[in-house]
């Protein structure tokens, strides 16, 4: 909400924005260490691994863990945490670096093969 | 043993396939609409490199370490019965989201060019992309009411489209048109990899 009180305008609340800088959440970094690339689509589950001691988990590589319980594409898990998707792919990295988190079905590259094709031509034509 | 165990529940949870269809085309043509007659649409954050542009309008004095700003996108999403979810990513149209464009591309089935044919030159951008990055495309006309009705012939003069690269008319509000235009673009995915590569070099 914004509101007028005679000196200009205010941001109260949510249009404030967030109280900690996004990039705070991954200590400044935009790319993951270890290069790692995570696509989209690629779908992403918790190991059920333990961190180990030295690693610190902060409240956001709690909830990407929650939520990875079950299989879930990045894109779902990106959309369901109201993080951007630079700042998951961060934490992920961090994740999969712990062995808590596992990339188990990479988007096809370069291209999706005929039989995913076939499935989706199929889905389609159900609808 | 725990491992053990973390791998039996691991391969007891489903794992869905996923596939993933660019909606492209100019500002107001219809992507949107397009996605969201047929799928659930949810909201993505994402983010932008910061240019020369928008440095003017995002103070960064002090803070130069900052590079990206987030913004918001959508996408739609279709879950099958089959363990399939299949995405629908519209492709951002002003040009300083350019750079979202490889993200989405990368793996994708393929794309649908969204035309109006008042103004056909709008989704050049788009058909001069997908033909650089080799990702396939058809071209879906949105028949806007009041909009010039042209033969398909006409639209692929224009748009001096590759003969193969099927041109569809659709109506991106109703349902049944966009699932005719997606089923298009993947039956004539399947077809061209199915035949022997025909690249034109040169």
């Amino acid at each position: 909400m914004t509101s007028h009180d005679g000196h200009g305008e205010r941001w109260l609340d949510q249009e404030a924005g967030p109280v900690v800088r996004l990039y705070a959440l991954t200590k400044g970094r935009t790319l993951p260490n270890g290069g790692a690339s995570f696509g989209l689509i690629d779908v992403v589950v918790a190991t059920g691994e333990r961190p180990s001691e030295h690693f610190r988990l902060g409240p956001e590589h709690r909830r990407i863990l929650g939520i990875c319980r079950r299989p879930i594409p990045i894109v779902d898990l990106t959309s369901e945490i109201d993080l951007p998707l630079g700042v998951v792919r961060v934490l992920l990295g961090d994740l999969t670096g712990e062995g808590l988190i596992k990339v188990i079905s990479a988007q096809r590259q370069p291209v999706p093969d005929q039989s995913l094709l076939r499935m989706v031509l199929n889905g389609l034509e159900s609808l | 043993m725990d491992l053990n165990h973390s791998d039996d529940t691991l391969a007891a949870a489903s794992v869905p396939n996923t596939a993933k269809i660019l909606i492209a085309g100019g500002f107001g043509v219809g992507k949107t609409t397009l996605v969201g007659s047929i799928s659930e649409i949810r909201p993505l954050r994402t983010e932008e490199p910061l240019s020369e542009r928008s440095v003017g309008v995002d103070s960064t004095r002090g803070v130069s370490a900052k590079t990206t700003t987030t913004v918001a996108m959508d996408f739609g999403r279709i879950s099958f019965q089959s363990q399939l979810v299949l995405y629908l990513f519209g492709t951002p149209g002003q040009e300083r989201f350019w750079f979202m464009w490889d993200d989405l591309a990368i793996g994708a089935i393929g794309a649908v060019v969204i035309a109006d044919t008042r103004r056909v030159a709008d989704c050049f951008a788009a058909i001069d992309y997908f033909e650089r990055n080799g990702t396939p495309f058809i071209i879906a006309v949105n028949c806007f009411d009041g909009a010039p009705r042209f033969e398909a012939d006409d639209i692929r003069i224009a748009l001096t489209l590759q003969p193969e690269v099927p041109v569809v008319m659709c109506d991106a509000r109703e349902r049944d048109s966009v699932k005719k235009v997606l089923v298009s673009l993947v039956r004539y995915v399947m077809n061209s990899r199915s035949q022997p590569n025909q690249v034109s070099i040169g």
